[in-house]
């Protein structure tokens, strides 16, 4: 479904992400780990072409995409849930998920609108309220449910266990799975390497800007290497 | 003069400081930037309307929405040309760039037109009796207008699909276009809504000042600036609070002090607004996103 072969993408002078080839195929759930700085980051915003790789090519559902506008993509079924959960603070919970739908009818929103509520019960009590006020795992679900809004393929994560307690990150981690066998793919960037790798059916390792070990994800979880330097031994 | 009289007077002024603020504060909103050009775009308007007008006699009505349209397309005019290289620079040059935008326009306007002021007539000649007194027709409909224009806009940018891609993109570009959001496009219809405003405001202001010359964006550009910096820049019902606070501020002055002192009173208004809550009525404090 994505493939991304040997992009390199460079912040000025700094040489973020070194030659990296990496594929998900439909259905999986497909995780790169990484320590801080790694390149996880840069590598999604690239793939949603908010960056620009020197080179190489990435090519989704067998079209090269490496040059489309960032903005096109939704219309082509990628979604990207970005660092941080940028919901738009000021903007209601349901008019957050209009925007997640800003390529869709009014009709096909208010169907999919229905089904986030479905999925997220507390996003639909709070529909109302201004984005802002929501807690953090409150504004982490209204980020996956205006994920959804597109009907999207392939979702890329970015970070969504990032500051949220012990509980809600099960909880994210199981939503993301269910969103898995109702037949979205996902492609986790995570540093809580071991939840994602617990749900992630393969998982990249990457390190200083380099693929470092690929495999499935229980081989990963039992390498020696991997679980001294990312699951704490 | 009487209380009432000032007053209506003051929203009518106002009414225009507020339309020409709404330009400076979605503007603001959408790319931080102060468009010290925004005053000019008024003057384009004025004499546009007064060009058409007086070369080819053609309606009133049709005159103004050609003013309207003209500033419109020259306000995604100069955000392509002249800010947009420019969106990720620091905010400074943007800032320097809007003040070299707005001499450019008014020596053109100069090259053009002559540094002479020209005659503008009031297209809403006539007066309307309310009550026991005589209004011009020009403030009438200068309140209704602007009045219906700003409801329509709050409905717009609260309601529609545009608008709220609007606050989307001016709170965070880069997840708006995540969304499929197309950031320029909507930073282009910003500019070309606010530029439009400018017009109609030019189109009352000229109703009641009758005076048209190149700089006369000038002044009025920049108390419409203060107005939306006391209304809180980058929020529009801010925008049009504080115009109509400045335009009343204004006519009271006239009336119970000297109209010497108008423009001094504004500034001073500016001047305890930086003091006291710089960041105005409605305006939001800046949340520093980490």
């Amino acid at each position: 479904m994505l493939e991304v072969r040997d992009i390199n993408v460079y912040y000025g002078a700094i040489h973020a992400v070194k030659g990296v080839s990496f594929e998900v195929a439909r259905g999986e759930i497909v995780t790169l780990i990484g320590a801080n700085g790694a390149g996880k980051s840069t590598i999604l915003k690239t793939v949603s072409g908010i960056l620009r790789t020197q080179g190489g090519s990435i090519s989704f559902m067998g079209d090269e995409i490496s040059s489309i506008d960032a903005c096109k993509l939704t219309r082509m079924g990628l979604s990207h849930v970005p660092e941080g959960r940028c919901v738009f603070q000021q903007l209601t919970v349901e008019e957050n998920l209009e925007m997640g739908g800003y390529l869709r009818s009014a009709a096909e929103n208010r169907r999919n609108i229905e089904r986030v509520y479905d999925t997220f019960p507390r996003i639909r009590e709070r529909k109302r309220q201004i984005a802002g006020t929501l807690s953090g795992g409150e504004q982490q679900m209204l980020a996956l449910g205006r994920s959804l809004m597109s009907a999207p393929r392939l979702v890329m994560m970015d970070e969504p266990s990032m500051g949220l307690a012990p509980v809600l990150v099960r909880q994210i981690f199981d939503i993301i799975k269910e969103m898995n066998d109702a037949g979205t793919t996902i492609l986790l960037v995570e540093q809580n390497a071991r939840m994602a790798l617990s749900i992630a059916h393969r998982g990249y390792v990457l390190e200083t800007g380099r693929i470092a070990l690929s495999a499935d994800a229980s081989e990963l979880l039992d390498n020696d290497d991997v679980r001294r330097a990312y699951l704490g031994g | 003069m009487t209380l009432l009289y000032l007053m209506i007077n003051g929203l009518q002024i106002g009414s225009i400081y507020a339309l020409v603020a709404l330009g400076y504060s979605m503007v603001y909103g959408i790319v931080k930037l102060v468009n010290f050009a925004h005053g000019e775009i008024i003057m384009v308007g004025a004499y546009s309307m007064w060009y058409v007008m007086s070369r080819f006699s053609v309606p009133a009505w049709l005159a103004a929405a050609l003013s309207v349209a003209i500033c419109s397309v020259l306000g995604m005019f100069i955000e392509k040309i002249a800010y947009k290289p420019l969106r990720n620079s620091d905010r400074l040059s943007l800032l320097v760039t809007a003040i070299g935008v707005s001499l450019l326009l008014q020596n053109l306007a100069q090259l053009f037109f002559t540094a002479n002021p020209r005659m503008f007539t009031n297209i809403f000649a006539g007066t309307v009796t309310i009550g026991e007194r005589q209004f011009s027709n020009a403030t009438t409909v200068t309140i209704a207008v602007s009045t219906i224009i700003m409801i329509g806009l709050t409905l717009l940018v609260k309601r529609t699909k545009i608008g709220k891609a609007m606050r989307a993109v001016s709170e965070d570009k880069e997840t708006a276009t995540l969304m499929g959001i197309n950031v320029n496009n909507t930073i282009s219809f910003t500019f070309a809504l606010g530029s439009g405003l400018a017009a109609v405001a030019a189109v009352f202001y000229c109703c009641s000042y009758s005076q048209i010359q190149p700089t006369m964006g000038g002044m009025l550009g920049l108390k419409a600036f203060v107005a939306a910096v006391l209304g809180g820049i980058g929020s529009i019902p801010g925008a049009m609070i504080g115009g109509l606070c400045i335009g009343i501020a204004e006519s009271l002055t006239k009336g119970y002090i000297s109209s010497k002192l108008t423009d001094a009173v504004v500034f001073g208004i500016l001047i305890v607004v930086l003091l006291i809550k710089p960041s105005g009525i409605l305006g939001r404090r800046q949340n520093e996103k980490v």
